[in-house]
């Protein structure tokens, strides 16, 4: 075998490693805020039923990268994204495109927990019934139950349903959020910080949790904590300065990263 | 490292483990060489010395252990500092062990300081401790100087003291041959070798995890080996 036809198989393996397993690709992505340039080329593909950790210093472009792939940048005045970005080989860019189912298969979570000023089973069932996910009563009762209980939540709360979801801790009001985000049966859970709001133990149960989503959903995560990011997933992308720094396996990443920023971010020291 | 912590006192932390594990080299290179020099010159006081400075190591082991693991549980290091952090635990026991190899010579000064040793035999146990020696002190400064490529080598030399530890092990044998009464002083001459060719070793554990701690990888395959002590036979006739 010469060396033209190794590289030919490594290629072809590659696509079939892509075909197969990667949830969204994105290609050559950036994004500007108006003239101001906020993501530079970045190519990241996120692997199906995998915990993909995005780490970097503050403005560091993480945040934004997330969002781009739900378009929530859509929202934001003067925002403007090119690159190409796919869901299961669906560009979520093209005009076809419908934002609002494609944010029910992409869901989120936010930093702060915020549920709707509504009862926790209305926090629930809003998206589902929107979507028309539910015939009847019963089969929308049987949503919320499931939902909770993915989120770990149902045997905290199955006896006040129908109290204000604002009136649960933090910790319980972010599985909430969470249990919210399953409601509509995503494909891809992305998470801005979601544990930052929250104590050492509402973080366990929130890792917890994002530990055994992982199962069924792909997650996505930005977090500013490193160890949480090395916790919680099994790839990690290291974001610096708009740019993909380099992204690899958690374990070698915390132990042995390639690139010499990554290790100056991780070990808190001056680049 | 050119760069430093944010945080200056996990700067501070890491240095004073560095420091503690360089006196511990200093004073583990230090009995070791004693520790010949009293078998050879049947120096009893000194041997008694080298018994006693040995709680110092110890004590020195177990400081850099409560370091270590407080500096970990505080500040939850990653990649090359948590190597730095474990390789240092390493380190420290390794250098424990040597200075309890070179305690242990020490104690045999007083069961063979009846007959004394042989010049013939006291020329070779010297030249296998210097050997020994070099290697530890060499790593010591790779240490310092955190050389991937110096600690290869250092690892490869190993072979060297290997060889003569071998060759030591026959001429011992011929000697207990040659007359009975010897086999006392003997066995003790071979423990003698034996631990200082464990000094060696442990060296060369030393070489290995500081390339470890440099790179994030372990030394690939078998170290070299001339270790053939174990296949010696006495020829009986």
């Amino acid at each position: 075998m010469n060396m033209m036809s190794e590289a030919a198989v490594e290629k072809a393996l590659d696509k079939k490693m892509t075909d197969m397993s990667y949830k969204m690709i994105g290609n050559d992505v950036s994004v500007y805020y108006g003239e101001k340039r906020a993501l530079f080329d970045v190519n990241l593909n996120v692997r199906e039923n995998t915990v993909t950790a995005l780490i970097g210093p503050s403005g560091c472009g993480k945040s934004t990268f997330l969002r781009t792939l739900n378009r929530m940048n859509d929202t934001i005045e003067g925002c403007r994204v090119t690159g190409k970005i796919t869901l299961d080989n669906d560009d979520i860019y093209d005009k076809e495109i419908d934002v609002v189912e494609l944010r029910a298969r992409v869901g989120m979570v936010f930093q702060k927990p915020n549920p709707f000023p509504k009862s926790i089973y209305e926090n629930i069932a809003y998206g589902p019934r929107i979507h028309g996910l539910a015939r009847n009563k019963a089969d929308m009762d049987q949503i919320v139950e499931a939902s909770l209980q993915r989120a770990g939540l149902w045997t905290e709360v199955k006896d006040r349903l129908h109290e204000g979801g604002t009136g649960l801790s933090g910790g319980q009001q972010q599985r909430l959020c969470i249990a919210r985000a399953v409601a509509v049966s995503p494909e891809v859970i992305l998470m801005d910080e979601p544990c930052s709001a929250l104590d050492p133990i509402a973080t366990a149960k929130v890792e917890e949790l994002i530990h055994e989503l992982r199962a069924n959903y792909t997650i996505v995560i930005v977090t500013h904590s490193m160890q949480q990011a090395a916790r919680v997933s099994q790839r990690t992308a290291m974001f610096h300065l708009g740019q993909l720094v380099e992204e690899n396996d958690t374990d070698k990443m915390f132990t042995n990263p390639d690139d010499q920023r990554t290790q100056d971010y991780i070990m808190g020291r001056f680049g | 490292m050119v760069s430093t912590h944010i945080l200056s006192a996990y700067d501070e932390e890491l240095k004073y483990l560095n420091r503690r594990i360089s006196e511990m080299g200093g004073l583990a290179e230090q009995m070791c060489g004693d520790a010949v020099r009293a078998l050879v010159n049947s120096d009893t006081a000194l041997a008694q010395k080298i018994i006693s400075d040995d709680v110092i190591l110890d004590h020195a082991e177990r400081e850099i252990q409560d370091k270590a693991i407080v500096t970990i549980a505080k500040r939850q290091p990653m990649a090359a500092d948590l190597r730095e952090i474990i390789g240092t635990l390493r380190i420290a026991a390794d250098l424990e062990r040597v200075g309890d190899l070179g305690k242990n010579t020490a104690k045999r000064v007083i069961a063979v300081q009846g007959t004394g040793v042989p010049r013939k035999l006291a020329r070779g146990l010297e030249h296998l401790s210097d050997l020994a020696l070099v290697q530890l002190k060499d790593v010591l400064d790779v240490f310092a100087s955190r050389s991937a490529e110096k600690a290869e080598i250092i690892r490869a030399r190993d072979e060297e003291i290997d060889a003569m530890y071998t060759s030591l092990f026959r001429e011992l044998l011929t000697y207990m041959m040659e007359d009975p009464r010897n086999i006392t002083t003997c066995t003790h001459l071979l423990f003698c070798a034996k631990n200082i060719e464990r000094i060696g070793d442990h060296a060369t554990n030393i070489a290995e995890t500081i390339y470890y701690i440099k790179t994030g990888a372990q030394l690939e395959g078998e170290r070299p080996k001339d270790d053939t002590a174990n296949t010696v036979g006495a020829l009986v006739e």
